[in-house]
């Protein structure tokens, strides 16, 4: 476990998710312990089917654990309502998915300004804090644009700007240079550099090893368990001797 | 309590914001929104039509009893379907003259009273002029006051003629044209049968009743009751009478009812011997058969509202399958199911509101169409009622069809709704 000085924003306990698929059971996650601190930067690896979008799904409060603790800044999210759970989506987490999710009709500054809507902002405040976030990531100038104006990275960047703009206390990110390019995904792992340099918590699931490179913490999973968790340096990530289970798929 | 004052001010923004939303995905979906309304317009033009239709309707009934009176009250002689006097014969159980003599201070609600003897055709003739048939009544000058027949020009009936039974005669316009007789034609003669009249007065035309054109020209003349009896010797008369105001017709019947038991010495437990009709009552029936028609017209055309909602239904179903993602995103990013559920319900409750709107404009053009076609219900528009009527109604189908489409999607995990393809 890496000891950082900052209080821990992430603290899971054994948490457990079973999937019934029929008469068959899926144990997704077996009793997962992870405990994230303020200001870290974190890649969660693994296969398709180690667990690790469930976690994410888990982490961002988008699914519930059958057993387990899950507390996010302090607040107790199992078994809460799903009222209350939309509430902590809200003001806690920014999601940033693989496929932007950006609503084609909506200029990118309305699509930055959606989490605010749910969160009661009267209108000026609204348009304040999504500016303020497309500047952040860099898209001052195309904030009337739609998302099909927009290339892939710019699409990401708003997407991002939309996580942001609540400020939540963590970013998760669901394998957000999936669909760019190389240089594209370059762009945005510097975005997340800087963010990361702002202060702001990151964890990003990805299976790409030079993506997960640029985290500073290494969590792999296998089989619905983690297997590693370690500093960069010390992951083989970084060693370039990469097993078989970093192969991307 | 601060907090408690927050929560409508809230609502509404959440309301309102929902509406523009709702009105931003229906634009964008012109065609289709259009499309799905039609139920909806073709309900709603067609419900607020046919209450436009029926209130029209209504207006024309209503008025055609204002013209012919509400006030007043029939009497005439009849038989009882049991008792003793159930098979007396009509010269038994007819009306006297004798029988109504105090009547009007007896019944204090009764404001006039007329006897009105049976109709007699008579060809008429007036210098050379010769009219096959003319319906010559038999009246008392208070009939013209209970049946609001004007005298334009000359007299009414008076005592003298009355009572001593003068060959007098009023005659309406209708019948002085056919005479061919001078404008002016107080004080000259016309014949009846064998028997000749004075003209002392001049009646306006009687106002045009629904279904009676055809009558238009029947050609009438009155005569004082007692002019009637000597020169007709059927005995057989019938009394008008008219009320003070139409909220005393019941204690009007009533007190006549009453009066008449005791000079016709009707013994208690005995069926009456005669009918008293008061035109409110009938008034009242009629409305009410018409209000049961207009209900049932009413019902038939809102089953194409409810066809409509059905429409409505499911075009709210297929818009929540294929926004599945959005309101997957809606949700991640903390819309609360709540949210999701408002956002498709305003957004059926505004689809079914414009189909109303667009439905009231059509209503208002079929209704006139209806006035401009249909001489007799020219007063037919769509009153504010039914203008509220329709937006409560179209609001009512998109709450209650929008719900099941709204609460499916507030349901949608998060993950799978993101999930779909």
């Amino acid at each position: 476990m890496i000891q950082q000085s900052n209080k821990p924003v992430i603290r899971i306990k054994n948490l457990t998710r079973t999937y019934k698929i029929g008469t068959e059971s899926v144990h997704a996650l077996r009793g997962v312990d992870l405990e994230v601190c303020q200001n870290e930067y974190v890649a969660v690896m693994g296969h398709s089917g180690s667990g690790k979008s469930t976690l994410m799904n888990l982490l961002g409060c988008l699914d519930m654990a059958n057993a387990g603790e899950y507390e996010l800044n302090g607040i107790m999210t199992t078994r809460m309502s799903a009222a209350s759970l939309a509430h902590v989506r809200n003001q806690q987490i920014g999601f940033v998915f693989q496929s932007f999710e950006l609503l084609p009709r909506m200029t990118a500054q309305k699509n930055v300004e959606l989490p605010l809507i749910y969160s009661e902002m009267p209108f000026w405040k609204r348009r304040k804090l999504a500016k303020q976030a497309l500047e952040r990531v860099g898209l001052g100038a195309r904030i009337d644009h739609k998302p099909n104006q927009l290339s892939g990275g710019e699409k990401q960047r708003v997407a991002v700007a939309r996580a942001l703009v609540s400020s939540p206390s963590i970013l998760l990110a669901d394998e957000p240079t999936g669909n760019l390019d190389s240089k594209t995904s370059a762009s945005i792992m510097q975005l997340f550099e800087q963010l990361y340099a702002e202060g702001q918590t990151i964890i990003m699931v990805t299976h790409e090893s030079d993506i997960a490179a640029h985290a500073r913490r290494v969590v792999r999973m296998r089989d619905g368990q983690i297997v590693s968790d370690l500093p960069i340096e010390q992951d083989p990530v970084n060693t370039h001797n990469q097993g078989p289970e970093e192969a991307p798929q | 309590m601060k907090k408690l004052l927050l929560i409508p001010i809230l609502l509404l923004r959440l309301i309102t914001q929902s509406a523009l939303l709702a009105l931003n995905q229906i634009w964008v979906n012109k065609t289709r929104s259009i499309l799905t309304t039609l139920g909806i317009i073709i309900g709603v033009s067609s419900v607020s039509a046919v209450i436009a239709a029926m209130s029209g309707m209504n207006n024309k009934i209503m008025e055609n009893f204002e013209t012919f009176g509400t006030k007043k009250i029939f009497l005439w002689p009849q038989r009882p379907d049991s008792g003793s006097k159930k098979n007396l014969d009509w010269w038994q159980i007819r009306f006297k003259e004798e029988e109504f003599e105090d009547m009007l201070e007896y019944c204090p609600s009764v404001e006039f009273r007329s006897f009105v003897s049976d109709g007699r055709n008579l060809p008429a003739r007036a210098d050379d002029t010769t009219v096959e048939a003319v319906r010559l009544n038999g009246v008392e000058t208070h009939w013209f006051d209970i049946e609001n027949r004007e005298i334009m020009m000359g007299r009414p009936f008076s005592h003298l003629d009355e009572t001593q039974g003068r060959k007098v005669c009023i005659i309406s316009k209708q019948l002085r044209d056919k005479l061919k007789m001078d404008r002016e034609c107080l004080g000259q003669t016309i014949t009846f049968g064998h028997h000749m009249f004075l003209v002392v007065g001049l009646l306006e035309e009687k106002p045009g009743m629904m279904f009676d054109e055809g009558n238009r020209d029947n050609l009438e003349a009155y005569i004082p009751f007692k002019t009637m009896r000597k020169i007709n010797n059927n005995r057989w008369f019938s009394v008008i009478a008219s009320c003070k105001s139409t909220d005393v017709a019941e204690e009007a019947k009533a007190e006549i009812q009453f009066f008449l038991r005791r000079t016709r010495k009707i013994r208690p437990g005995e069926p009456d011997t005669f009918r008293v009709m008061v035109m409110e009552n009938e008034i009242k029936q009629v409305m009410k058969v018409f209000g049961m028609i207009s209900m049932v017209a009413f019902g038939i055309v809102s089953i194409s509202l409810l066809v409509g909602g059905v429409g409505i239904m499911n075009i709210m179903l297929v818009s929540v399958s294929e926004r599945t993602r959005e309101i997957g995103l809606r949700k991640a990013v903390g819309a609360r199911p709540s949210a999701i559920l408002t956002q498709f319900l305003v957004e059926a409750v505004v689809l079914c509101l414009i189909g109303g709107c667009i439905g009231l404009f059509l209503g208002h053009g079929l209704a006139v169409t209806i006035s401009k076609v249909v001489p007799m219900m020219e007063s037919t528009r769509i009153p504010l009622w039914a203008v509220l009527l329709s937006f409560g109604f179209s609001a009512l189908v998109g709450i209650v069809f929008g719900m099941f489409p709204a609460i499916k999607a507030a349901r949608l995990n998060p993950i799978d709704a993101l999930r779909h393809e």
